[in-house]
């Protein structure tokens, strides 16, 4: 996993509560055996008509916001289906950071297994960004080091859970990780009879 | 000692490693696993040169893209290529496989509890959100992703944030012909799709503890609908009954003595819970849903809501947007919504109870001309089970279809889908946009619900469907 730092990059809002993984990656992209690749059907109902052309209306397809980096959304952002490939999808498309007031549990777990930033903020300083990359090209710089989001005006500080911050810091692979314990999950085993 | 909740004894049961400012690493007694939320981590496997370790305690099944028809083997080449990959992941990995010519097969969520691997006070995880259904028997269990899938396959453990703890009371009784789905449905629609985030959630009440297993999965299935990722009852007799003689239960006395840790598993009394809501089982009517989260329903007998009575414009903008998708215009009763295609199945009621309480209604009777029904047994067993009572005849001499099992039309993944501007009353768990196809619009009901629709060309009272005879 590549580790993450700082990062700058320009602001796309996505101005939708409740935004579920069935949006973010419609089902019929999930029968591909690879993790690469899935950029390309982001937000597919949204971002396509039925014969596969642009919706002008869509903020993705809004020249403004080409190579945007940091998505700006409204509550709850990331509930329904656990698949994987909503975050796959998001960091193909190139987002590395997401910013919502909450988001669903399973998908925020998925975002940092793969080294996307999931950033928890009020709901008034979402929609103050959300209004502002509306209004005009936002750039933002988040520092994780630090906690803090910076730029054109804006300087917020977020909470990150702290091992999630070392684990994505540092861009560990959590199974090796996890294998330093071996003794202690076989101890376990045994103690609760857990025969092999 | 402190009283605790079944969460929390569970929880503190299976905690290998705790540490300050880290999560628990917690132990995993169950993993289920299907085709599609799984090829990536045993490639991730393959890559660093990791094992299973402990395929005894792994089990496999396909379901999510699996055709429901007479021909069981996919035309499309990419759901081929994963069925495929799955087979040959569980053979080089030592997991036993339900593959599509076992008579084991089914939706993941309905074969765990039919085979006994279900089973009381076991951590439960399986790439798929709808786990939450294995909570029904006082089981931890819960959707996770397939990096997760990784690493529980590479080390049979979890690294998981201590979760809050919930209380859905559910005071009173059911009426009659009030289903299950319209008590979660309800608590939904009172509380929200993510009133649930963070927690595990216990229902608890007379209503809940007068349910039969099967309905109690139907509640804990779309826990996660709520935002839980878990939610589970504590186990009690009709829970030991049901798993009682499965292929993975314990036997003779070894299970006697598991029955009695299952029911010590109960939540103690006095225990507290982080949070508690409530609701009354004899108010809830029969539900449909009319927007494109599972939270915006209503009773049978109530109209489509007014995007301008909600309370802040966030709410209105997302109503405003749910029925332009649905098509539906504000004061529209229930009752008047036509509907094109019907949906009797997934991980949510697809198990023989739910096929009996629909096979009721139709029995007699004709589905409705121009409407498509279907019926998707949620496990090859179930099919079995409900061939032998006769009940496939009740439906196809109706007009419905009869069809193999898997997820089918819940998310559309094979054939099953429903068309661009059609309107299907199913008995699945989420009716996103797009979920059911591109461009269809799902309405959330109960079998029998279900089944009346399919009659009627359109949305009725279960109840005031007298049984034809």
């Amino acid at each position: 996993m590549e580790p993450f730092r700082t990062f700058e990059g320009l602001v796309c809002p996505l101005d939708r509560t409740d935004v579920d993984t069935d949006q973010i990656i419609p089902k019929q992209f999930l029968k591909r055996v690879e993790r690469k690749g899935f950029g390309e059907c982001l937000f597919y109902n949204w971002r396509y008509d039925e014969n596969g052309r642009e919706k002008p209306g869509f903020v993705l397809n809004q020249p403004r916001y080409t190579g945007a980096s940091i998505l700006v959304a409204g509550d709850n952002f990331g509930c329904g289906s656990s698949r994987e490939h909503a975050p796959w999808a998001l960091q193909d498309y190139g987002f590395r950071v997401i910013i919502a007031p909450s988001f669903a549990d399973i998908f925020y777990n998925n975002c940092q297994k793969n080294g996307i930033l999931a950033i928890r903020l009020n709901e008034d300083k979402v929609e103050a960004l959300i209004k502002a990359a509306t209004e005009k090209e936002l750039a933002l710089t988040v520092d994780l080091e630090k906690q803090t989001i910076t730029g054109d005006g804006f300087h917020e500080t977020f909470e990150v859970d702290p091992y999630q911050k070392e684990m994505l810091i540092k861009g560990l692979d959590e199974i090796a990780v996890t294998l330093t314990y071996e003794d202690e999950i076989l101890a376990y085993e045994k103690k609760h009879e857990i025969a092999r | 000692m402190k009283p605790r909740t079944i969460i929390e004894k569970i929880w503190d049961n299976h905690l290998i490693r705790r540490e300050e400012g880290k999560p628990d690493l917690i132990y995993i007694d169950l993993h289920l696993v299907h085709e599609v939320t799984s090829p990536q981590a045993f490639e991730g496997l393959r890559m660093n040169h990791r094992k299973v370790r402990r395929p005894d305690r792994t089990f496999a099944t396909v379901d999510h893209n699996v055709p429901t028809s007479t021909n069981r083997e996919t035309k499309d080449p990419i759901s081929k290529v994963q069925i495929t990959t799955l087979e040959k992941n569980c053979k080089a990995f030592g997991i036993e496989l339900a593959d599509i010519y076992r008579p084991s097969q089914g939706i993941v969520h309905v074969i765990g509890p039919q085979l006994g691997l279900t089973q009381p006070g076991k951590t439960i995880v399986c790439g798929d959100s709808h786990t939450s259904t294995h909570g029904a028997f006082g089981a931890i269990a819960f959707g996770i992703g397939t990096s997760e899938v990784e690493h529980v396959l590479a080390t049979q453990t979890l690294w998981q944030k201590r979760p809050k703890t919930m209380q859905i009371k559910v005071n009173g009784k059911l009426g009659a012909g009030v289903a299950a789905k319209d008590l979660i449905l309800a608590i939904i629609a009172k509380y929200g799709v993510s009133v649930g985030t963070g927690y595990i959630v216990e229902y608890t009440g007379e209503a809940i503890h007068e349910l039969s297993m099967e309905e109690r999965m139907t509640v804990c299935n779309m826990s996660i609908e709520a935002g839980a990722r878990a939610g589970l009852i504590s186990p009690d007799k009709t829970t030991i009954d049901y798993v009682k003689g499965r292929r993975f239960a314990p036997k003779g006395e070894a299970f006697e003595k598991a029955a009695q840790e299952w029911l010590a598993l109960a939540t103690d009394e006095g225990a507290a819970y982080d949070r508690t809501i409530e609701i009354d089982a004899n108010e809830i009517e029969p539900q449909v849903t009319w927007g494109t989260n599972p939270s915006m329903g209503a009773s049978i007998n109530d109209t489509v809501p007014d995007p301008d009575a909600f309370d802040s414009e966030e709410k209105r903008e997302s109503v405003r947007k749910a029925l332009d998708y649905m098509d539906l215009k504000p004061g529209t009763p229930i009752r008047d919504i036509p509907i094109d295609v019907v949906f009797i199945g997934s991980c949510t009621n697809s198990r023989l109870s739910d096929l009996r309480k629909a096979a009721d209604v139709v029995r007699g009777r004709h589905v409705r001309d121009g409407v498509r029904a279907l019926v998707v047994p949620g496990s090859q067993q179930i099919k079995k089970k409900a061939e032998e009572a006769g009940l496939d005849k009740v439906f196809t001499d109706a007009g419905f279809e009869w069809r193999q099992s898997g997820c089918s039309m819940c998310l559309a993944m094979n054939d099953d889908v429903v068309p661009a501007g059609k309107r299907c009353a199913s008995t699945s768990n989420r009716n996103f946009e797009g979920r059911q196809g591109a461009g269809s619009r799902t309405h959330l009901v109960s079998p029998a619900m279900a089944a009346a629709a399919a009659i009627n060309g359109r949305f009725i009272d279960v109840r005031e469907m007298a049984p034809v005879h």
